[in-house]
């Protein structure tokens, strides 16, 4: 590599650069208003729109296979396969049609989050106890309240978790993003891969673990308030 | 408070129930009524359609012919949603909300039919001191916060939280261990001697369709009606023997069970010296007494400890005949 990074020559930061050393925290705050902030906000779009798009398709796909036991197989068995076809070839597959666009990336993204949303939210759907619903049947309630104040509540918890993982992993992998929009954090791993820029490829990898953390934390804590009765301890009695 | 409502009559006017593909119905040609305001234990062996025969009655069983009339209106006729909401429904694995508290729990059917909010809190309160569960320690805990009698206890006020007049009941205290079942069967004739509900009980169990039937209805295999009468007569005078051989070959002593010294004729206190019962003494055991002390006769004390009577053997048996 001979390509010099561009960048003002200040001593100190100019030498970590020039030496190509793994961290020069100096480079990371010159260029963090310019490169990284918008890369992680960019990021965090990306990846609420595939997650929110998602959580809505697998919702909807999965109330209805709760419904009707009959559209459970052909929902998980696309979703199933969407979900084994590697990404980049799936970006190849999508670009004839949607173009290098957000919607292509979006697609994809979307697209990986199906199966573990929609097996989930069915699970959970699924996991209300029979005496539960019977005492419900019993009580008069009709189907609809059924589901919104007894099988959704119950639900929260396995949805939750198939948002957890969900979410996780559309933060990986929307830094391959990059391959068709110059957005996320794939951004800067991809352009500092041409000259193997260790500070910039560490960075933008770092902020990505430290989003899907975050994002993780935040689910966890929306679940301990969505579901006090999961952890409300037996009193001794 | 809302005022309460006027217990209501049942009847069982041929009520059918056949599965599709099944040769034999699950209930067969059931007719018999249950009084207002009383306690019918409807009782069978397993597959004697007991359970089936209940659902009859809020229609999570449809009949398949004849009729189950509640206060004279033909169950078919109602709508069913309204008709549930209408009937009590505890169940033996109870099925308390997990999500909810005890408190959401018991005010499920006066939130569903739109009651305000401080006269929901005000029933539920009402309803937990009903079945001794204090408000302040209990109102807020999750049913995993429970014990079994406890969550049965909820399970009891939810189904009571709209006053309604007619209460199912099917083995709500099955599951529960020797000690707390007594003391839940005990307490709800506590409670059904406040709220007079017209209650149908099913139970596997004669001695509980005994103690807290003010009729039993015995089912047999297939569903058909063996015989329906007061716990005293079917006891005393079983249709035939399948009801004797359900009942049990200790049927006499199950009858002297179900009276108390204070309720029979005594002979006169003679000042011989006896072993003694208590006025409220079983027969039963007052004739365990008398066997195990060896005595033909015991004297009967009354509350201030002074002899009211004298109970002999030979009275006893001339009780049972």
């Amino acid at each position: 590599m001979n390509q010099e990074p561009v960048i003002p020559d200040f001593g100190e930061a100019a030498s970590c650069v020039a030496e190509n050393r793994y961290f020069c925290p100096d480079w990371v705050r010159d260029n963090w208003g310019s490169v990284f902030q918008p890369a992680l906000i960019e990021h965090v779009k990306l990846t609420v729109i595939a997650v929110v798009v998602g959580f809505v398709i697998a919702f909807a796909a999965a109330l209805v296979a709760h419904r009707y036991r009959i559209a459970e197989q052909p929902f998980a068995i696309f979703s199933a396969i969407v979900y084994t076809i590697p990404g980049i070839a799936l970006f190849q597959l999508l670009v004839p049609f949607t173009g290098l666009s957000v919607l292509t990336v979006e697609v994809a993204l979307v697209g990986y989050t199906l199966l573990i949303l929609f097996r989930n939210i069915l699970e959970g759907l699924r996991a209300a106890p029979p005496e539960v619903l019977e005492a419900a049947r019993g009580m008069g309630l009709t189907r609809r309240q059924t589901l919104l104040r007894v099988e959704l509540p119950l639900a929260l918890p396995a949805i939750v978790a198939g948002l957890r993982v969900a979410t996780v992993s559309t933060i990986a992998l929307a830094t391959i993003a990059a391959f068709v929009i110059p957005e996320g954090l794939g951004q800067p791993i991809f352009a500092a891969l041409r000259n193997y820029f260790k500070t910039e490829i560490i960075t933008a990898g770092v902020l990505a673990i430290l989003l899907a953390v975050t994002a993780d934390l935040l689910l966890v804590l929306a679940q301990r308030l969505l579901t006090p009765w999961a952890s409300a301890r037996r009193i001794a009695t | 408070m809302r005022a309460p409502r006027a217990a209501v009559d049942i009847v069982f006017d041929g009520a059918t129930k056949r599965y599709p593909g099944r040769q034999a119905p699950a209930v067969d040609n059931l007719t018999f009524s249950i009084a207002a305001g009383e306690i019918c234990c409807l009782v069978g062996p397993s597959g004697g359609g007991k359970t089936t025969a209940m659902k009859l009655v809020n229609r999570l069983v449809e009949l398949t012919s004849g009729d189950v009339r509640i206060d004279g209106r033909s169950v078919r006729e109602l709508d069913q949603t309204e008709l549930r909401r209408g009937i009590g429904y505890v169940i033996q694995q109870v099925g308390l909300f997990p999500h909810m508290t005890v408190a959401e729990n018991v005010g499920t059917v006066p939130r569903l039919l739109g009651w305000r909010r401080d006269e929901i809190r005000a029933r539920v309160d009402e309803l937990l001191d009903l079945v001794e569960l204090p408000a302040v320690d209990y109102r807020s805990r999750y049913a995993s916060q429970l014990s079994g009698g406890e969550r049965q206890r909820v399970g009891l006020a939810r189904a009571l939280a709209a006053d309604p007049p007619v209460m199912l009941m099917d083995e709500p205290f099955g599951a529960l261990d020797p000690i707390t079942r007594t003391r839940l069967q005990k307490e709800l004739l506590r409670i059904q001697g406040e709220v007079r509900k017209t209650i149908v009980f099913v139970t596997h169990d004669i001695d509980e369709a005994i103690l807290l039937g003010d009729r039993i209805a015995i089912l047999r295999e297939g569903g058909r009606l063996a015989q329906v009468d007061t716990p005293q007569e079917i006891l005393a005078h079983p249709a035939d023997e399948f009801v004797a051989r359900f009942v049990g070959a200790d049927r006499g002593l199950k009858r002297l069970s179900l009276t108390t010294l204070a309720e029979i004729e005594l002979d006169p206190p003679n000042g011989a010296v006896l072993p003694s019962a208590a006025a409220e003494t079983t027969l039963r055991d007052a004739l365990s007494l008398m066997l195990s002390e060896g005595s033909r006769s015991l004297v009967v004390l009354d509350g201030d400890e002074q002899p009211r009577g004298v109970l002999t053997l030979d009275r006893l048996s001339e009780l049972l005949q």
